[in-house]
């Protein structure tokens, strides 16, 4: 068995991170899945959330990423992501300011399926804040 | 003939232009290594999206279902061109060869009868199309407080030509912009963004690669639905970036081509001021000699 997988997390406006690591957690859009070496090739969208890399070393770390997908193949993974940044530069307060506007908007509307896809984007926004939150204090201890 | 008075006025002034020209050239270096470093940092994503999607859409082949940006409308009667150019002009001819482009791709489509609408994005542009096409232009995007192009722009064009579409005002839309080959060529391109023109060109080595059998999470065709509107937005970016490189290249290389004009004509003023200059020692003396003889 291989000793690891090669990840890349790749944004629009650069490769974030290209690295080997041991194993990496992706907010897939049907759940959270883990890859480790030898994964079968398969492909994933992705729902706003964290990406969890436990490096060869065994020492992990978190990175954002937003709306995109993953593309597991013989290659390594690659996680293509509209926005992906680490978790240091998480923007808690942009996301907070994008959940007001969120919530505020969905007063507005009046579709049914509108309100729908709001009221997702908000349950997805303040799922984001909660675990956000629980992976600063894992990274206090 | 100009007094020598004037003709120094002309070398002084010739000469701070070619100060500023110089400076130009100088800051349009600095800032094509920065754009040149984003274009250049934004391939991998465009690249793997163009596998993955060409991947996917293969699947459709020849099959009917497929996603309306995949297959079009079936009609082809209202053309949207996009068209991307500089916010700022002394850049030789790089926002006119865009507009040019897109000018002879709307008189072709006008030809056969076709509606056209054109979106601009950047002063120029919008500037030079409006001479011809004033009643064509239904958008005008102005990226002119912008410091440096994020992928938000991008994906608010993206969005906006989404919507456009999603509410029936076209049925193709193609986006002009100015590709970077190198520091002095620049190539206006035309890239067709809906329907979606996939693996074009370097598609084949994508084809070629070994068919593997993917687990799709969720379907085939709702990740297929889901990257093609994002696609645009991608390649709006990859065009809004490889716009900004070729701007600063050609802003160089016009800036380098006037430093050197100013060169030329400051050597011919000073040649004819020195002329001048001995012409009327020369009056002085004999007008002095003259005058000593006849005495």
């Amino acid at each position: 068995m291989a000793e690891g997988i090669k990840l890349e997390i790749v944004s629009p406006e650069k490769l974030v991170l290209s690295e080997d690591v041991r194993s990496v957690t992706v907010p897939g859009a049907e759940g959270y899945f883990t890859v480790l070496g030898d994964h079968a090739p398969m492909m994933s969208t992705l729902r706003p959330g964290f990406v969890t890399i436990v490096g060869l070393d065994g020492r992990s770390d978190h990175f954002y990423v937003r709306s995109g997908f993953a593309d597991v193949s013989n290659a390594g993974i690659t996680i293509l992501a509209e926005a992906a940044s680490s978790l240091a530069d998480f923007d808690r307060a942009g996301i907070v300011a994008e959940l007001e506007k969120a919530r505020a908007d969905l007063a507005g509307i009046e579709d049914h399926e509108q309100r729908n896809f709001v009221q997702d984007v908000i349950n997805g926004l303040s799922n984001l804040m909660v675990e956000a939150e629980n992976l600063n204090q894992s990274h206090v201890h | 003939m100009a007094s020598l008075k004037d003709l120094k006025n002309r070398i002084s002034s010739v000469k701070s232009t070619q100060k500023i020209t110089k400076a130009m050239q100088m800051v349009a270096a600095a800032k094509l290594r920065r754009a040149q470093d984003a274009a250049q940092a934004a391939r991998p994503y465009a690249e793997r999206m163009e596998q993955v999607l060409a991947g996917l859409s293969k699947a459709y082949e020849g099959r009917a279902g497929a996603p309306t940006l995949l297959a079009g409308t079936g009609k082809d009667d209202v053309h949207l061109l996009v068209v991307a150019t500089g916010e700022r002009g002394l850049a030789g001819g790089f926002n006119s060869s865009i507009a040019r482009l897109a000018r002879d791709h709307a008189q072709r489509l006008l030809g056969q009868g076709k509606t056209v609408k054109i979106l601009t994005v950047g002063r120029k542009g919008n500037d030079i199309l409006k001479r011809s096409f004033k009643d064509n232009i239904v958008e005008y995007i102005t990226l002119r407080d912008v410091k440096q192009i994020g992928y938000a722009n991008a994906a608010e064009i993206g969005r906006k030509v989404l919507e456009m579409y999603g509410a029936g005002e076209f049925d193709v839309a193609t986006l002009f912009f100015s590709s970077f080959r190198s520091v002095i060529s620049q190539v206006p391109t035309a890239l067709q963004l809906i329907p979606a023109k996939l693996g074009g060109g370097e598609g084949e080595p994508a084809a070629a690669a070994p068919v593997v059998d993917y687990e799709y999470e969720p379907s085939e065709e709702a990740i297929l639905e889901s990257l093609l509107p994002t696609n645009i937005s991608v390649q709006v970016f990859r065009a809004l970036l490889e716009n900004n490189a070729s701007f600063y290249g050609a802003q160089m290389t016009a800036m380098d081509n006037a430093t050197r004009n100013a060169g030329e004509m400051i050597t011919k003023l000073q040649l004819s001021y020195n002329r001048q200059r001995q012409a009327q020692i020369t009056k002085e003396l004999i007008e002095i000699i003259s005058g000593a003889e006849a005495l």
